[in-house]
C-alpha cells in the first residue's frame, strides 16, 4: 500500500505545491529581491538604512493595531460566550448579524464611517447638539467634538472592520468546549465565577489567539482606514507602502518597509503565542 | 435504619420534550453502601445521577440528603462529587495540578494539598505521575486521576456515571476490583451507574435495576438474580428461559406440557404465571429420563460450557452444558425445584426470555429484523 499511496498523496497535492510556490514563495522572495537591491539591481542595504525615518510611523502603526485589538478582544469575549451560551436559534440569528456586514464591501463600509463621523455628519451633530447645552449649563464656552480624522477614529474603523474576526474564532472554540469540563468544575466546587476563571478563560485562549492574529495583523498594514477616517494626521506603514508604490514608484522602499513591517508582524504573533501558552494549540 | 439514610429520593419525576424519562421515582440510599443503578441505555439512570449531583433539576419531588431537602443547592455546594462517563479532566492542567483543583478552591495550604495530592495518587496506584500532562495518558490512567481527583476533596458520596465504559474488558475487571476496594477503605457511599449487569453483581452491595424511568426491582445482587420479579429483570439480569406456566398449587407449577415441583407459593390457584429457569440450573439426561424432552436445534462452543438450544413445544430453551449435544438429537432434561422462579405476569410477560431469534441469528445475517429485538 505504502509507495503506491505516497505516489497518489504526491499527484493529488501537486497542484497544491505548485500554488504555494507560484504565489507565495516566489513572492516572499521578491519582496526580499527588491528590499535588497537597489534600481540598477546591485545587492544594497540602502533602502533598510531608510527606513530608519519611519520608525515613527512603525510604532504608530503597531500601537494602533495593538489598540484596536485589544478594543475588539474586550468587545468580542464576552459577546462571543453570551452567544456560544444561548439558544440554538438566536445564536444562528446572532452569528448571521454578526456575518451580515463582511459580505458588504470593505470600501463601502469604511466610507460610510466617514459620512457619519464628518464634521456635520449624523453622529457628530447628534453629539454636539447634546453637549452643547451641557457647557451652557456649566458656563463653559463650547467647542465642538470633532471625530473625522483622529486616531480614534482609525482605531474606530478598525474595530469595526476587524471584530468579526475576533468573535469567530472565540464563539468556535467556547461552543466546542467540553460541557462535562464545566461540569466537573462546578462538581469540584467551582461557582459560576470560578468556573469561568479557572475553565473558560484558559480553554478559550486558542480562540483568543487566533483572534488576535486575524485583528492585529490587517489593523497594523492597513491603508484605507486611516486614509479615510485618519485624515492627513494618522499616517500608517500601510499609508507609506502604498505611496511607494502607487505614487513615489519606489518598488525598492516599499518592498523593505513591507518585508520588516513582515517580520515585525512575526515578532508579534512569537511573542503573543509564547505568552498564552506552552503547548499553544492555535487554531485559524 | 433511617438514621443512616444518606440520600432520599421522594416522588421524583422529570420530562425532556414531554417525554417522562422519570417516573415518580422512590429510593433511600444508605450511608456507606455501593448502589449501583443498572439498566439499559435511556432508562434514565443517568438522569438519576445527575438530578442527585445537581445539575439537573427534577420537575417535582426532593432531592434530601443527610435529612435536608436540597433541590435548590447548586451542585458545587453539594458533598458529593462525580466521576463523569469520558472522565472530564482538564487537559491544560497537568496530573498534580488536576487532583489539587478542588483542594485550592477550598483556600487550604500548598503543604497540605501536596499531602493530599500524593496521597490519592497513591491510591489509585499513580505514584510518579505528578507533573504528566492528561493527554500523555493512557484511558486507564485518565481514570485513576478523575478517581482521585473526584475523591481527593473528600466527598460523602461518589457518583460514577459507567465509568468503566471506555475501558478493554481485562481493564475494566481490574478496575472493579479496584474501585470496590477503594469504597471498602475509605468507607464511603458509591452510587454507580452502568448497562453491564456482570459489573454491578460484581461490586454492588445493592443493585436498582431500571426501566422506562422506573425502578424495576431493588435488592442485593443475589436476590435480583435468583428471585427476578418480572421478565424485564430476569432477561436483563443473565441469561433466562421465561416460559409461560399455571400454578396448579403452591409448591406444584405447569409449563411446557408438565407438572414441575417449585419451591414458590402464595398465588391463586391456575394463575397465569411467568417461569424464569436459568440456563446453567438445567440438567440434560436421555429422552426417556427427562422430564421434558426436545429437540437441539443448534449448539455454540462458548468456552466455559456449550450453549445449546433445544426446541420444546416450540418454545427454545437454552441450556448452558460442559458436555457436546448433537444437532437434531432428542434430549430430556431435569429440572431441580430450586432451579425454578415463579414471578407474576407483568407488563414485560411475553417480551423476553425466548431464544426461538437466536438460533436463526447466524441464517439471516442480512436480515435487519432479527436484530430489532435484540435489547433496547
Amino acid at each position: 500500500m505504502g509507495k503506491k499511496s505516497t505516489l497518489l498523496s504526491r499527484v493529488i497535492g501537486a497542484p497544491y505545491i505548485l500554488w504555494a510556490v507560484l504565489f507565495i514563495i516566489v513572492p516572499i522572495g521578491m519582496v526580499a529581491y527588491y528590499a535588497f537591491t537597489d534600481a540598477t539591481g546591485a545587492f544594497t542595504f540602502d533602502n533598510m538604512l531608510e527606513i530608519g525615518k519611519y520608525t515613527d510611523t512603525f510604532l504608530l502603526s503597531i500601537w494602533l493595531g495593538l489598540l484596536a485589538t485589544v478594543i475588539s478582544l474586550v468587545i468580542a469575549y464576552p459577546l462571543a460566550y453570551i452567544i456560544a451560551n444561548s439558544g440554538e436559534n438566536r445564536q444562528k440569528i446572532m452569528m448571521m448579524l454578526i456575518m451580515l456586514p463582511m459580505w458588504m464591501n470593505f470600501l463601502l463600509r469604511t466610507y460610510s464611517w466617514m459620512t457619519i463621523l464628518e464634521d456635520n455628519g449624523l453622529l457628530t451633530t447628534a453629539l454636539n447638539s447634546i453637549i452643547e447645552p451641557l457647557f451652557q449649563a456649566l458656563g463653559k464656552e463650547f467647542e465642538p467634538i470633532h471625530l473625522i480624522n483622529t486616531r480614534g477614529a482609525v482605531v474606530l474603523g478598525m474595530v469595526y472592520n476587524f471584530l468579526p474576526y475576533m468573535i469567530l474564532p472565540i464563539y468556535t472554540v467556547i461552543l466546542k468546549m467540553d460541557r462535562s469540563l464545566i461540569e466537573a468544575a462546578q462538581d469540584l466546587g467551582c461557582n459560576k465565577l470560578q468556573v469561568f476563571k479557572n475553565i473558560t478563560i484558559p480553554l478559550s485562549l486558542p480562540g483568543v489567539v487566533s483572534g488576535f492574529t486575524m485583528v492585529f495583523v490587517p489593523s497594523v498594514s492597513t491603508f484605507y482606514i486611516s486614509q479615510k477616517l485618519g485624515g492627513t494626521g494618522t499616517t500608517l506603514i500601510g499609508d507609506i507602502i502604498e505611496t511607494q508604490f502607487q505614487t513615489a514608484n519606489n518598488f525598492h522602499l516599499g518592498a523593505s518597509l513591507s518585508f520588516v513591517l513582515m517580520i515585525l508582524i512575526f515578532i508579534c504573533l512569537a511573542v503573543m503565542n509564547k505568552f498564552s501558552d506552552e503547548d499553544g494549540e492555535v487554531i485559524i | 435504619m433511617a438514621n443512616n439514610e444518606i440520600i432520599k429520593l421522594k416522588n421524583i419525576s422529570i420530562s425532556f420534550d414531554e417525554e417522562k424519562i422519570i417516573d415518580n421515582m422512590n429510593l433511600y440510599i444508605r450511608d456507606k453502601e455501593f448502589i449501583t443503578f443498572l439498566g439499559p441505555s435511556g432508562c434514565g439512570k443517568t438522569t438519576t445521577l445527575r438530578i442527585i449531583a445537581g445539575f439537573l433539576q427534577p420537575d417535582s419531588g426532593e432531592v434530601i440528603f443527610d435529612g435536608k431537602v436540597i433541590n435548590d443547592v447548586p451542585p458545587h455546594k453539594r458533598q458529593l462529587n462525580t466521576i463523569f462517563q469520558r472522565y472530564a479532566l482538564f487537559p491544560h492542567l497537568n496530573v498534580y495540578e488536576n487532583i489539587a483543583f478542588g483542594l485550592r478552591l477550598q483556600k487550604i495550604s500548598e503543604k497540605e494539598i501536596k499531602e493530599t495530592v500524593t496521597e490519592m495518587l497513591s491510591l489509585v496506584n499513580l505514584k510518579g505521575f505528578e507533573r504528566r500532562n492528561i493527554a500523555s495518558l493512557s484511558g486507564g490512567q485518565q481514570q485513576r486521576v478523575a478517581i482521585a481527583r473526584a475523591l481527593a476533596v473528600k466527598p460523602k458520596i461518589l457518583l460514577l456515571d459507567e465509568p468503566l465504559g471506555a475501558l478493554d474488558l481485562k481493564l475494566r475487571k481490574d478496575m472493579q476490583v479496584e474501585l470496590k476496594n477503594i469504597q471498602k477503605r475509605l468507607g464511603i457511599t458509591f452510587i454507580y451507574v452502568t448497562h453491564d449487569q456482570e459489573e454491578a453483581l460484581s461490586m454492588s452491595d445493592t443493585i436498582v435495576v431500571m426501566n422506562g424511568g422506573k425502578i424495576q426491582q431493588i435488592g442485593t445482587p443475589l436476590d435480583i438474580y435468583n428471585e427476578p420479579k418480572n421478565a424485564f429483570v430476569a432477561d436483563f439480569i443473565g441469561e433466562s428461559n421465561i416460559i409461560e406456566g399455571v400454578m396448579r398449587a403452591d409448591f406444584w407449577v405447569e409449563m411446557a406440557g408438565n407438572k414441575f415441583k417449585c419451591l414458590d407459593k402464595g398465588f391463586g390457584v391456575d394463575e397465569e404465571v411467568d417461569v424464569v429457569v436459568r440456563p446453567e440450573d438445567v440438567d440434560i439426561v436421555k429422552a426417556e429420563d427427562g422430564m421434558i424432552s426436545g429437540k437441539v436445534t443448534s449448539i455454540t462452543f462458548k468456552g466455559v460450557h456449550y450453549e445449546i438450544i433445544v426446541e420444546i413445544k416450540g418454545f427454545k430453551w437454552m441450556i448452558q452444558s460442559t458436555d457436546y449435544q448433537e444437532v437434531g438429537s432428542t434430549i430430556g432434561l431435569v429440572i431441580e425445584p430450586d432451579a425454578i422462579h415463579i414471578m407474576k405476569k407483568s407488563e414485560y410477560s411475553g417480551l423476553y426470555g425466548d431464544y426461538s431469534s437466536f438460533s436463526e441469528e447466524f441464517d439471516e445475517l442480512s436480515d435487519a429484523t432479527v436484530y430489532e429485538d435484540e435489547d433496547e
